[in-house]
């Protein structure tokens, strides 16, 4: 490389002179290259935990005793389980689980104590969520060693007093795919839906074309539902391909309703390309309204469960995931693809969805100008 | 009865006011040219004459509709065509003729009736993005007439565009203002405005220096001009400090002498002229916009 000669170095200062002239004019850009590690710092420093406890855990027990007590203090004690007020029935457990309000269900077989008082070393089921394998690992883990600690405090044959039979419900095997192959259809909807239609409004202002549109008598809400509709289809498409992908390349296994999926998606998808459309109409210019779809993407991927357990973030970052779209719709896609769960056990997670595309498109119509003033 | 009519209209930008205390009346079924130099505030008051700005002081109606209530009636009623192309580069010509033609709800035979007034049959399958400048903005006039408006208002239509395809633009205008449209036209060809707009108004730094007929105009700034025939630049170079004159032009007959006093003039000429026949004649609109832009700036001073 030929060394910068003094007329080189006095161009390169006129470059870099102009470059920071331009990004001080361009505060919002700057604003954010300054906010987005606050907000990976934030994010990844204080929410999310890749070893989650105080998990959710029904207990199904029909005779308490002390013995039972003694077994739930200890299984309390590892941290990793947060009981339930009351003890719930069989099939309330398997519709919690199903709805994915809880992550364990631990259930004391009938006569329990009666068998472990006569030392015939009787068997504890925990039921898991283990649609994703990675939440419920070390739970699990922290309860095999238990029947050995717990000797000497329960009644019973000295080496183990009781087994432990896992069940991992919904994904037996720990296949990771499983669990994140559907969840992709979220992702890859919150990304492009949120990504294209950020720049559908900031387009026709960049390219003059907003001159034309608003001279005739088209309204706002023509111009947002019209920009709209064209995406939906789209999203649609992508939605097939993922499914094809989970059914053929991964062997995902399908058990509840592609139909459900795929009508509960139509509210998600508006969601997010009304969130689009509001980004369109703050921002100035194509490259802000990306810079804001990805200030949108990075907290969605982050905190909606999708990378990282839900139940393991802090509260606060759980009622920020509650916020976004994506956290209600991988439940949903979860829920129903995996867990066979029905429209009435998923419809509780659309009214987020519904409230949220409602005040995106709210902002959006409100914000969008119908001069150029 | 009048078209437009505006009253003591304002619009500023950062505080700064761009159009200032504008008052006109356009009447229905004439061409008035809107003139001035760049920034003089032609277009804010074009783009608050279509609904596309909203002015921040005084009021004005158009077709009998508020400029800012009626926005959306007026809307339906108001054809436009910007400075810079504003149609969709990436669609064809068809396209953006389809897209205009169904926001307005015409049918399929207006669509073929514009193609073919405006000879845009064999670019139908064009990408507007690959016309021509010309033909660009034959295909922006075309959507800005296609719902049949009642005013035209036209941002320097005739910018960077051949002869040709002037002419052809003046022929579609006049043929909108012989079925009863109005148009409004901002433009820095004067010839254009000479030949066929019947009044016009011009504007500096956002105010209204001057509004009427073209004779009118000129009439009433008081000016006189002498053309030195065949004369040459370093006629013009001299002619430059005379006394009298306030401005000299070189033309393709000679040079041009304007200013307020014939008889001064004429002894300038025969002082300069080298012997050369000098004749008077009318002064010419660019010269009078020249004498009133220097007249508005003294008076501010």
């Amino acid at each position: 490389m030929r060394p910068l000669s003094l007329a080189g170095m006095r161009r390169l200062l006129a470059m870099i002179a102009k470059e920071f002239i331009q990004m001080r004019r361009d505060r919002l850009t700057f604003a954010m290259m300054l906010g987005i590690p606050v907000i990976q710092l934030t994010l990844f420093g204080f929410a999310i935990n890749t070893d989650p406890k105080h998990l959710s855990t029904a207990i199904v027990i029909h005779e308490p005793s002390a013995w039972s007590r003694t077994i739930l203090d200890a299984v309390a004690r590892t941290g990793y389980f947060d009981f339930l007020d009351k003890p719930v029935s069989h099939e309330q457990a398997d519709l919690l689980l199903r709805r994915g309000e809880v992550q364990f269900v631990i259930e004391f077989p009938d006569q329990f104590s009666k068998k472990l008082v006569r030392g015939e070393h009787p068997s504890l089921l925990v039921i898991a969520d283990a649609t994703d394998p990675v939440t419920i690992g070390n739970a699990l883990t922290s309860l095999a060693a238990m029947p050995k600690q717990l000797t000497g405090r329960l009644p019973g044959r000295a080496d183990a007093p009781f087994s432990i039979i896992i069940h991992r419900r919904y994904n037996p095997e720990g296949i990771t795919q499983y669990n994140i192959v559907p969840a992709l259809m979220g992702v890859i909807l919150t990304m492009t839906m949120v990504l294209v239609t950020s720049v559908a409004i900031t387009r026709e202002h960049e390219r003059g074309t907003m001159e034309y549109l608003l001279v005739t008598p088209v309204r706002p809400i023509e111009v947002m539902v019209g920009k709209l509709v064209p995406y939906i289809l789209v999203g649609y498409l992508q939605v097939a391909l993922v499914l094809l992908a989970a059914i053929f390349l991964f062997h995902v296994p399908i058990r509840g309703s592609v139909g459900l999926v795929l009508l509960l998606m139509l509210p998600f998808i508006a969601a997010n390309l009304a969130m689009g459309i509001t980004f369109s109409t703050m921002a100035r210019n194509q490259m802000q309204a990306m810079q804001m779809s990805f200030f949108f993407f990075l907290p969605s991927i982050l905190l909606s469960g999708f990378m990282f357990p839900f139940r393991g973030m802090p509260d606060w970052a759980q009622w920020l995931g509650e916020g976004l779209p994506l956290t209600h719709f991988l439940r949903i896609v979860r829920g129903v693809l995996l867990k066979q769960a029905q429209a009435s056990e998923v419809l509780v997670e659309l009214w987020p969805i519904l409230i949220f595309f409602l005040l995106a498109m709210a902002v959006a119509v409100i914000r969008y100008r119908r001069t150029l003033d | 009865m009048n078209a437009i009519e505006v009253t003591a209209l304002g619009k500023s930008f950062a505080g700064q006011w761009v159009v200032r205390d504008l008052s006109l009346s356009i009447r229905r079924g004439e061409i008035f040219a809107f003139l001035g130099p760049n920034g003089s505030g032609k277009t804010t008051t074009m783009r608050m004459l279509s609904g596309l700005l909203t002015p921040d002081a005084g009021q004005g109606v158009c077709l009998g509709l508020d400029l800012v209530r009626d926005r959306q009636a007026l809307r339906e009623r108001i054809g436009y065509v910007s400075q810079h192309f504003s149609l969709y580069e990436d669609l064809t010509v068809r396209e953006n003729l389809d897209f205009v033609l169904r926001i307005h709800g015409k049918t399929r035979g207006d669509w073929e009736k514009s193609v073919q007034r405006f000879d845009l049959q064999p670019f139908v399958n064009r990408l507007a993005g690959q016309l021509s400048g010309g033909w660009k903005q034959r295909l922006a006039l075309a959507c800005a007439l296609i719902h049949r408006p009642d005013v035209l208002l036209l941002d320097e239509p005739t910018s960077g565009i051949d002869p040709e395809a002037r002419r052809f633009f003046w022929r579609v205008i006049q043929e909108e203002v012989s079925s009863g449209c109005t148009v409004m036209i901002s433009t820095h060809y004067l010839d254009e405005v000479q030949q066929y707009c019947d009044r016009l108004a011009y504007l500096m730094q956002g105010r209204l220096l001057v509004m009427g007929t073209v004779d009118e105009i000129i009439s009433a700034s008081g000016l006189v001009a002498i053309q030195i025939l065949r004369a040459g630049f370093e006629v013009a170079k001299k002619a430059e400090y005379q006394p009298g004159v306030e401005h000299v032009a070189q033309t393709t007959s000679g040079v041009l002498l304007t200013g307020r006093d014939l008889e001064r003039l004429e002894v300038c000429a025969e002082r300069i002229a080298q012997g050369l026949p000098a004749e008077a004649v009318a002064p010419r609109l660019e010269e009078v916009f020249l004498h009133l832009a220097r007249s508005g700036e003294r008076r501010r001073a």
